[in-house]
């Protein structure tokens, strides 16, 4: 524990950035599962959503299975370790109802997502917007003329209960409880996230957003969400996500589920800023169906560690798949991420492409799959992924895995590892820049092609968090 | 002297190995100034020391920019306080246009969160590349990735025009230009000539000096001034080579 402490006590001195989220209020819950996780715990969480009876099985059967698993350090990081279930509260919530106004938002609350910015961005961009704070989404308007079109952008809670004809059908299907240790967690304990439906043939061209709060220390934020977009359907969803710094660690832990019918589009945009003693074990993964779209935008400024490998399962004829993913791995994180591409049908496409930056002693790690069996024909993968490096110190590991078979089928893989290096930093130090202004440029470069894939609001939201990491690490 | 940028009795190494033995320069203001000498005399370890590059270390002496010491100073100190170094081999910023790069310098010299006035920058940055005679086209390029030669020096006096340091180093700027390339380089040069910028011309070959014309020529060897003199010195110089400096100045 001692070398952990070594590194938070490191993290004080450079986390300038995160001064936005880094903020809390006093709370007090009304709702509250306690400490330590049990039979008990994952009951008192369906009592108080009042669950059918197959939810609460779920739930239970979930939890074995999280108990019977190993924890991955075979092949993960033994950082994991250090994360202790006994120690954190699985559940806390001031209410069971999220508002329809900011004005009915606890005042507290409410400072907190101001602060934030959130509802400033809701009357700028955003087609509706959900504000989760612990447990709950505390916050969940859509706009008006959505809802007539039928819509459906609420909690898993309110979901499940009043329209199980839509998403009973798909719940724990992408992602069954036993995928993995951290899934079968979020199974057994899930609350808050985003249930959306769009329904055939609606486009919504705003984005729809979620922003996900930690407020508690020794907590664990367990969102599920899970979006059907019905036949020839478009959406975009953007969630973000802060949490104070805290001196204990804390744990978020979601399991996203993407379901894109026939000739739907969904496009799913994170910018993960967690503070860097959270732990991030998130599971994503979308189907598409006949010709058919999935496209993952995932960031990843903050936390401790992440894991996260969004994937695509093409299971339609024509469907594509994309994963478009940015990692800063500054002083003391580790960003474990990737990309799964499954192939299960003829001409099915998919692209994925990585870049990682690695700050000082942070580590970043790609890991990908991609797998394309004999039987199928016209099937295409490229994968990139490309590494820079900032320090002597700084790492990066690349794991590859593609399986591709049958002579109609085709990959191309790129991987690329690139230095800063110090006569770039001279050059333009030259010009009048500073330190970590040169470095900030010099990775908003390397990242520059990818962003400008992004929707506008959030490459600037990037940009700006790029800075404020390159300006920090600089001494 | 205030309005000079005055080096004196500046010794400095690369490791262990000493480069610069005393030397001492002075450029006034509104004059340009030429440094020849053969290579390996410590010519391009001067233009870097100026810069502040953190491989060289300064064991004594001075360089007072219009009286200010900027010796010490990190590089992006002495940029600001108003010196500019044309690179010889200009670095690539893979990602980063040209226009982004030069926008985010002269950023870096406005007052935090001043407002950035794009269309002027924009009018002026088009202007002066179409006096260099590049494509506008060239905006849209990352910095130096895959230039040819001519291109990259192209590149450097444009950032030259658009910064409008106090003193300019030029360091071998004509090195890998054709004639045409030269004369358009050198044209951009001699556009900013006046009496509020000073130059220092470091440079192999007397060609370049035949299109920016020098105030004082001055002959570098072994890590110091041996013999300064006006423009005809460069061309004596081209007459007699290097071996005249070697055998006559050196030893004086």
């Amino acid at each position: 524990m001692a070398e952990i402490d070594e590194n938070l006590a490191q993290r004080e001195a450079i986390e300038v950035d995160r001064s936005k989220g880094d903020f809390k209020y006093e709370e007090s819950y009304a709702f509250d599962a306690g400490v330590g996780l049990s039979a008990s715990v994952v009951d008192y969480i369906s009592k108080v959503k009042d669950e059918e009876p197959w939810i609460r099985e779920f739930r239970q059967k979930s939890l074995k299975i999280f108990e019977g698993l190993p924890m991955p350090t075979h092949w993960a990081t033994t950082d994991l370790d250090n994360i202790k279930f006994d120690k954190i509260r699985y559940y806390l919530a001031k209410g069971q109802k999220a508002v329809r106004t900011w004005e009915e938002v606890p005042d507290d609350v409410k400072k907190t997502f101001e602060r934030l910015g959130i509802p400033e961005s809701e009357r700028k961009f955003l087609a509706g917007v959900e504000a989760q704070f612990d447990s709950e989404a505390v916050y969940s308007r859509m706009k008006e003329e959505l809802e007539k079109l039928g819509v459906i952008f609420c909690g898993p809670t309110d979901g499940l209960r009043d329209h199980p004809e839509i998403f009973r059908k798909w719940f724990g299907k992408v992602i069954p409880a036993g995928d993995n240790k951290f899934a079968a967690l979020n199974s057994a304990v899930f609350s808050g996230g985003s249930f959306i439906y769009i329904p055939k043939g609606v486009k919504v061209a705003q984005p729809l957003q979620a922003y996900f709060r930690i407020n508690a220390e020794n907590f664990g934020q367990f969102e599920r969400t899970l979006i059907i977009a019905d036949e020839g359907s478009e959406v975009t969803y953007m969630e973000g996500c802060t949490a104070p710094k805290f001196e204990t660690a804390t744990l978020h832990s979601a399991v996203v589920e993407l379901v894109a019918l026939k000739g739907a589009k969904i496009q799913y945009v994170t910018v993960q800023n967690w503070s860097a003693n959270v732990f991030n074990l998130v599971t994503k993964r979308g189907v598409a169906e006949e010709g058919a779209e999935v496209r993952w935008i995932d960031c990843n400024i903050g936390s401790r560690l992440t894991m996260k490998y969004p994937g695509v399962v093409l299971r339609g004829k024509g469907a594509r798949g994309e994963v478009l993913s940015i990692a800063l791995a500054n002083d003391g994180q580790h960003q474990d991420t990737g990309a799964k591409m499954i192939h299960a049908a003829d001409d099915t496409t998919s692209n994925i492409i990585a870049k990682s930056i690695s700050v000082g002693s942070g580590r970043s790690t790609y890991r990908g799959l991609v797998h394309i069996p004999k039987t199928l024909k016209n099937c295409r993968n490229n994968t990139e992924c490309d590494a820079l490096l900032i320090n002597e110190h700084s790492r990066t590991d690349t794991y590859p895995a593609i399986s591709v078979r049958g002579q109609k089928n085709s990959v191309q893989h790129e991987a690329s590892v690139s230095k800063v290096s110090a006569e770039q930093i001279f050059y333009m130090m030259q010009r009048g820049l500073s330190e970590g202004e040169a470095m900030s440029l010099a990775v908003n470069g390397f990242v520059n092609d990818l962003v400008k894939e992004f929707p506008m609001e959030y490459s600037v939201e990037l940009k700006r968090l790029i800075e404020l990491q390159m300006e920090g690490s600089v001494g | 002297m205030p309005d000079s940028l005055v080096i004196k009795n500046l010794n400095a190494s690369i490791g262990e190995r000493p480069i610069l033995k005393d030397f001492s320069l002075t450029v006034p203001k509104g004059e340009v100034h030429a440094i020849m000498g053969p290579n390996g005399t410590g010519k391009s370890t001067l233009s870097k020391v100026l810069a502040g590059h953190p491989d060289y270390s300064v064991q004594s002496g001075s360089a007072l920019l219009d009286g200010e010491e900027i010796l010490g100073l990190e590089p992006d100190v002495v940029a600001r306080a108003g010196l500019f170094l044309a690179f010889q081999y200009p670095s690539e910023i893979p990602g980063v246009t040209i226009a982004n790069f030069i926008r985010a310098a002269i950023v870096a010299r406005q007052a935090k969160g001043a407002p950035f006035d794009a269309k002027a920058y924009y009018a002026e940055l088009y202007a002066k590349m179409d006096a260099l005679k590049m494509d506008r086209k060239f905006t849209a390029r990352f910095v130096n990735e895959g230039f040819s030669g001519g291109e990259k020096k192209r590149c450097e006096i444009l950032q030259l025009m658009m910064l409008k340091p106090k003193y300019a180093v030029l360091d071998e700027t004509d090195s890998g230009l054709d004639i045409d390339a030269l004369r358009i380089v050198s044209e951009g040069v001699n556009r900013m000539r006046g009496p509020d910028t000073g130059f220092l011309v470091i440079t192999h070959y007397q060609r370049l000096l035949e299109y920016i014309v020098p105030d004082r020529v001055h002959i570098m060897w072994d890590g110091r001034i041996v013999h300064s003199g006006g423009k005809e010195l460069a061309i004596e110089l081209e007459a007699k080579g290097y071996d005249w400096v070697k055998t006559e100045l050196a030893t004086a």
